[in-house]
């Protein structure tokens, strides 16, 4: 006879009270945007840090312009243009130490660049060459990742295995809001707050994932509330506000750092071009949207601030543009010439040491190219 | 001259023995999964682990095998060396992704420069009456993947120094366990393991003459005993156990099947799609001249793997093997 069964010997006793491990209240973003230009917070910004911004930004711009005539030069097979994004992939670069990491997705070839690697490698693997054209441990920016979100959880453990190693190093990771739909999303939120991991997630929130919207994506109140139910504080932000983005980091970062553990950041912002230079985005959404997020351009918001007080003449703006000038001719003149690459490299990388059947692989090759040359010699 | 005490061990304590020692050598070698710390797993293969290296170098985390390969992946790329379990055969599914997607190709993408030592235990394959989910053989997967190493022990000493080998590899490593040889015992001394068998090497179990057969894993002890209950009927078998799926040992299998002219492959996972069929076709395109029959395949149904209490019909017994022994009798039709 069960417990149960035995009728009057069981007295229930309630249940024990229930505790919430913390008080939720604290890790709630706000439900405004973060902003710091044409507000009074706007004062007390560096101006070095925004003129260092402002020249980031047209940079910025003008390498998404040059990339997006490349593809239509055939140089490129593909682009992801991050007009209208700029300030995240610059303030997210300008946030982080030299120490530090970046973890990018396809899209953020400019934070990779901010960063240091050299524009015509970090084109790499959306020119069709190599995957991969810089060493990741040189400017410490992991590859261009492509799979949705799954560079997350990478960013989590090198950030939790630098504080093992007891290393002050802060890893950042950016993704955007399709990718937060993700389960390497949810399981790298969940592993950073748990093992209380110095790193940040910034969430471009451009509104679509290639057609699909925000709204068909979640019905969470914001992708910076997904932050509460993992226990870390969510933070909403202006995405085009690079005075704001800059900040809500820079303090994500310094928290990270000093071992207050990880920060979900959302950054409003739009995506004025298409998904990429292959998509038509006249099939998803109208003209009248995209005004009115020209209307809001990160550039433009932020020379105003730096106009309005003073911070930026005439010759400053030329100057910013010359230097994105030059940037973009270098890069013009170095993607139009054709990449040479060695066939033999095929086999060079998938092993420390090929194995034996990819030795014969390679032989095969080496055999081919061989009477492919004898053949054009006759 | 000292004789040291050669006591049987089993392939779990071997194992323990292996992390144990790679920890103790490498301060960079990390152990992880669901259950690895205080339980020690549920094989109990990184028993006292958390207790003697601290829950940083022997943690137990969330249960998210994609989170646990994932972040092993960022480990690596500090400088770490992450072991991860993964609890049982079907439940290394969910990282499947990072498994390809970026553990697979990460030195390939980044030419060299971003290498991933990392090594996935994965307790693989049926016969101990496991539920639905505990008893596949994914090594077909696995295989499949280029950028990947497979590795699956079939003695106690392999167990140890295959594991040593893996964890002390460049490149990643997956490293399977054959569940049903866990608590298999032979002679092996705990006291001096030394041996560090390096990946890629068959070795031959039992020489013969009249046919070779070629496993590993779990059905390597099957065919040990096929090739005794063999000998009844005249046949002389010679047994190569593979240790290493990727990268293949063309040579060893190569001179045997030449030797014998004649050869069976045995696994436990499907035959369509799976091991087996790679083996044998290798086998053909090197030995054609010397095969007195064409060679063949004794493997698992190509079924979702069956409960326990008809599995035993499913996992290829000595009865199959040595069916399939009498069909290398063979006769060209004319
Ligand atoms: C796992 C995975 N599924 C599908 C895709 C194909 N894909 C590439 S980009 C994209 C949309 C991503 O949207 P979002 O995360 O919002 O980033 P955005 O492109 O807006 O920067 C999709 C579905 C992919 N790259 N990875």
């Amino acid at each position: 006879m069960t417990v149960m069964e035995q009728r009057g010997a069981y007295r229930p006793s309630p249940p024990p009270a229930w505790q919430p491990r913390m008080d939720p209240a604290p890790l709630l973003p706000d439900a405004e945007p973060y902003r710091v230009l044409g507000t009074e917070a706007a004062a007390k910004a560096d101006p070095d840090l925004l003129r260092r911004l402002y020249a980031e930004l047209v940079r910025g711009r003008r390498y998404n312009v040059q990339a997006t005539a490349l593809t239509k030069q055939g140089r490129l097979a593909v682009y992801p243009s991050s007009t209208g994004q700029e300030a995240c992939e610059v303030a997210a670069a300008l946030a982080l130490q030299e120490r530090d990491w970046l973890f990018p997705s396809y899209r953020d070839t400019l934070a990779a660049v901010a960063r240091g690697v050299d524009p015509v490698e970090a084109l790499t693997l959306l020119r069709g060459d190599w995957h991969t054209g810089y060493d990741p441990h040189e400017h410490r920016v992991a590859p261009l990742c492509t799979p949705l979100a799954t560079q997350l959880p990478h960013a989590v453990g090198l950030a939790h295995a630098a504080r093992l190693k007891g290393d002050d190093v802060v890893a950042l990771a950016l993704v955007g809001d399709g990718g937060t739909s993700e389960g390497d999303f949810h399981e790298a939120l969940n592993f950073a707050a748990v093992w209380q991991a110095p790193v940040v997630f910034l969430v471009q929130n451009n509104g679509f994932a290639i057609s699909v919207p925000l709204a068909k994506q979640t019905a969470a109140p914001s992708l910076a509330h997904k932050a509460v139910g993992y226990g870390m504080p969510g933070r909403l932000v202006d995405g085009n506000d690079a005075a704001a983005v800059h900040e809500v980091l820079a303090d994500a970062v310094r928290q990270a750092r000093a071992g207050g553990g990880p920060t979900l950041i959302e950054a409003i912002t739009y995506r004025i071009d298409a998904h990429t230079n292959a998509d038509d985005a006249t099939r998803y959404r109208g003209d009248s949207e995209v005004e009115t997020w020209r209307g809001h351009d990160p550039i433009a918001l932020l020379e105003h601030e730096l106009t309005e007080r003073g911070l930026l003449d005439d010759a400053g703006k030329q100057a910013a543009r010359d230097a994105a000038e030059a940037m973009a001719a270098d890069l013009r003149e170095r993607m139009n010439q054709d990449p040479a690459l060695d066939p033999m490299d095929l086999f060079d990388h998938v092993y420390a040491e090929p194995t034996p059947q990819l030795r014969e692989q390679r032989a095969q090759l080496q055999a081919e190219l061989h009477a492919e040359s004898e053949g054009s010699h006759r | 001259m000292t004789t040291v005490a050669v006591k049987p061990a089993t392939m779990a304590q071997a194992l323990t023995r292996a992390l144990r020692d790679a920890m103790a050598a490498d301060p960079s070698v990390h152990v992880m999964g669901e259950d690895v710390g205080t339980l020690g797993g549920v094989f109990r293969v990184t028993d006292g682990l958390a207790k003697e290296f601290g829950e940083d170098r022997c943690t137990d985390t969330p249960l998210a095998e994609a989170g646990i390969l994932g972040t092993a992946v960022g480990m690596a790329m500090y400088g770490l060396r992450p072991v991860v379990e993964m609890q049982f055969d079907a439940f290394a599914y969910p990282a499947f992704e990072q498994l390809i997607s970026h553990v697979a190709r990460m030195r390939n993408r980044t030419r060299g420069r971003m290498p991933l030592p990392i090594t996935i235990r994965v307790p693989y394959g049926g016969g101990i009456g496991g539920v639905e989910h505990h008893s596949d053989s994914s090594e077909a997967y696995y295989m499949a993947t280029p950028g990947l190493h497979v590795v699956t022990p079939a003695t106690v000493a392999d167990a140890y120094g295959l594991l040593r080998a893996s964890i002390a590899s460049d490149d990643p490593v997956v490293f399977l366990e054959p569940k049903r040889l866990y608590w298999s015992k032979d002679s092996w001394n705990p006291e001096d393991p030394q041996t560090v068998e390096p990946i890629g090497r068959a070795v031959v179990r039992r020489s013969g003459r009249s046919a070779t057969l070629i496993t590993y894993g779990p059905s390597v002890p099957v065919c040990l005993e096929a090739a005794e209950a063999a000998r009844e009927e005249g046949w002389d078998l010679e047994v190569v156990d593979l240790r290493s799926l990727v990268p293949f040992d063309d040579d060893t299998v190569t001179a045997s099947v030449r030797r014998t002219g004649r050869a069976v492959v045995v696994h436990e996972s499907g035959g369509f799609g799976g091991p087996g069929g790679e083996i044998a076709a290798r086998i053909t395109e090197r030995c054609f001249h010397h095969l007195e029959a064409p060679v063949l395949r004794v493997a698992g149904f190509d079924i979702p793997y069956p409960p326990p209490m008809v599995e035993r019909h499913h996992l290829p017994g000595v009865d199959r093997i040595l069916d399939a022994v009498g069909r290398l009798q063979w006769e060209a039709e004319s």
